[in-house]
């Protein structure tokens, strides 16, 4: 059981990971990660391919385990409650952590039906709360404006970046506690780019939101706090401002500026 | 900068501006030296050709200030690149009012000759030569330390900064005897007293060219610290 409540820098404790070891069958991906995650505060993960930070995400919701030989070791908590616990139904854990993908994802379905599938899943709602969760959800992602006279159009019809705000519609209407965004913006253009940032700010005020990026101007202008890895390895973790100003590891340092490799 | 980064243009970017950079601080640094030399000597010539060298440094801080710009915008420089290219952002802003300084005293050297005050009083500006020593010392070591990123160099610029205000209190004290003793000089011991301030503020100057250079190197901001907490922030 994982006691810790606060971060080092005073905020709740959202996710917290204890000696995390992840292996793809014998390769180790992630080493001995010790890290909190704060509530409500945006968390980006840097660092170059390979470096372990997709894979954390894919722990995060348990995705791993579709694969037989990938497995997890060490604890990761979501308020407290280990959700690597085979015990634990992956569903439940799916419902307070969503995530949205490096490709936009719609499902070969309507706009409406693409939010409202996922609900579907866990509520049963009569069709005007269904209706209201849609609108709700397609708003917060800030694209309601954009789609609410084409309900009924498939969600495939949409440009890229409405379809990566679709996802993020479809990940937050089934009102998790965490949102995982894997790379969301790498295929998108700067104007889609600049909505989906916005939209992370926005998101901040009822989420926890962990995103992970190549851009590393992106993590720098989204979060709150940054971290990182390497190799597996998890180098630096701090408030996003100081370690983009003034990192405490070279190794930071070296790939921040771009001196690596 | 001992590594290098992945895109070599990036880093002669960042060579060739502090390059100029240090260049721009030579040029001050001869700028204050001549308006001495001409305070000394009474020369106008010298006098004009430190106000002519004032449009080349303003020009030089101008040019340097557009790429600086420009660097940030297409590079989106971070860390020590970032503290860096800030540091010069700063330093360059004091040397050009180094510059204005040595401007400062070029005019009080015109006056004092349009005036003919030379020709009728004999004033005490050998006694400024030791706060001048100092003041230029203090730049040309606060400008190494930029050039190596030296901070045990720019520690010792910021301890060595009291000495020149030390010095410009015994000035003034001094002036102040020297306008009792004879009120015909008052109008241009008030311009020495102007000349020595300059001078002071040429140290001030250098110090915070020193404090840059800790700020590059450690991401510490010293500016207002006591001695004993930027010796800390070094080590």
């Amino acid at each position: 059981m994982d006691m810790r409540v606060e971060t080092p820098y005073g905020e709740r404790v959202k996710l917290a990971m204890r000696d995390l070891n992840f292996f793809y069958g014998s390769f180790h991906a992630l080493k001995h990660i010790d890290l909190v995650i704060p509530d409500r505060k945006v968390t980006a993960f840097i660092g170059p391919s390979g470096c372990g930070k997709s894979t954390l995400l894919r722990v995060f919701n348990r995705m791993f385990e579709l694969y037989p030989e990938q497995r997890a070791e060490g604890s990761v908590t979501l308020d407290g409650q280990d959700i690597l616990d085979r015990k634990l139904d992956v569903s439940l854990i799916r419902a307070k952590i969503g995530m949205v993908f490096q490709k936009p994802t719609p499902f070969p379905m309507s706009i409406y039906d693409n939010i409202a599938f996922g609900v579907r899943l866990f509520e049963t709602l009569p069709r005007v709360e269904m209706d209201e969760r849609v609108e709700w959800a397609l708003k917060k992602a800030a694209l309601w404006g954009e789609v609410k006279d084409k309900l009924g159009q498939s969600g495939a019809s949409l440009s890229g970046g409405q379809q990566q705000r679709l996802c993020i519609a479809r990940g937050i209407a089934i009102k998790p506690e965490v949102l995982l965004l894997d790379e969301p913006c790498s295929a998108l253009d700067p104007i889609s780019t600049g909505k989906i940032e916005e939209l992370i700010h926005e998101l901040k005020t009822d989420y926890t939101v962990v995103i992970v990026t190549h851009n590393m101007q992106q993590a720098a202008r989204v979060s709150d706090y940054t971290a990182y890895m390497y190799l597996g390895d998890l180098i630096e973790f701090g408030p996003t401002s100081e370690l983009f100003m003034k990192p405490k590891k070279k190794e930071t340092e070296d790939y921040i500026t771009g001196r690596f490799g | 900068m001992a590594d290098k980064h992945l895109s070599t243009q990036f880093d002669t970017e960042l060579a060739g501006i502090s390059n100029r950079v240090l260049e721009m601080g030579g040029v001050v640094e001869a700028q204050v030296a001549q308006s001495i030399y001409a305070l000394s000597n009474f020369s106008g010539e010298t006098a004009t050709q430190v106000l002519q060298t004032e449009e080349r440094v303003n020009q030089m801080e101008v040019e340097i200030d557009r790429d600086l710009s420009a660097i940030i915008a297409r590079r989106q420089p971070t860390a020590r690149d970032l503290r860096l290219l800030i540091a010069i952002s700063k330093a360059i802003a004091n040397l050009e009012r180094v510059g204005d300084e040595a401007a400062r005293i070029a005019r009080t050297v015109q006056r004092l000759i349009n005036t003919g005050v030379p020709s009728r009083l004999r004033l005490p500006v050998a006694d400024l030569n030791f706060e001048v020593d100092l003041a230029v010392s203090q730049l040309r070591k606060a400008l190494d330390a930029f050039a190596r990123l030296d901070t045990a160099q720019a520690v010792s610029v910021l301890k060595a900064d009291d000495q020149i205000d030390r010095e410009f209190d015994g000035l003034l004290r001094k002036l102040i005897t020297y306008m009792m003793e004879d009120p015909r000089t008052i109008s241009a011991s008030i311009d020495l007293v102007f000349v020595a301030k300059a001078i002071e503020r040429v140290g001030d100057h250098a110090k915070n060219l020193a404090e840059a250079v800790i700020y590059v190197v450690k991401g510490a901001d010293v500016r207002h610290f006591a001695m004993s907490d930027v010796e800390d922030a070094v080590r």
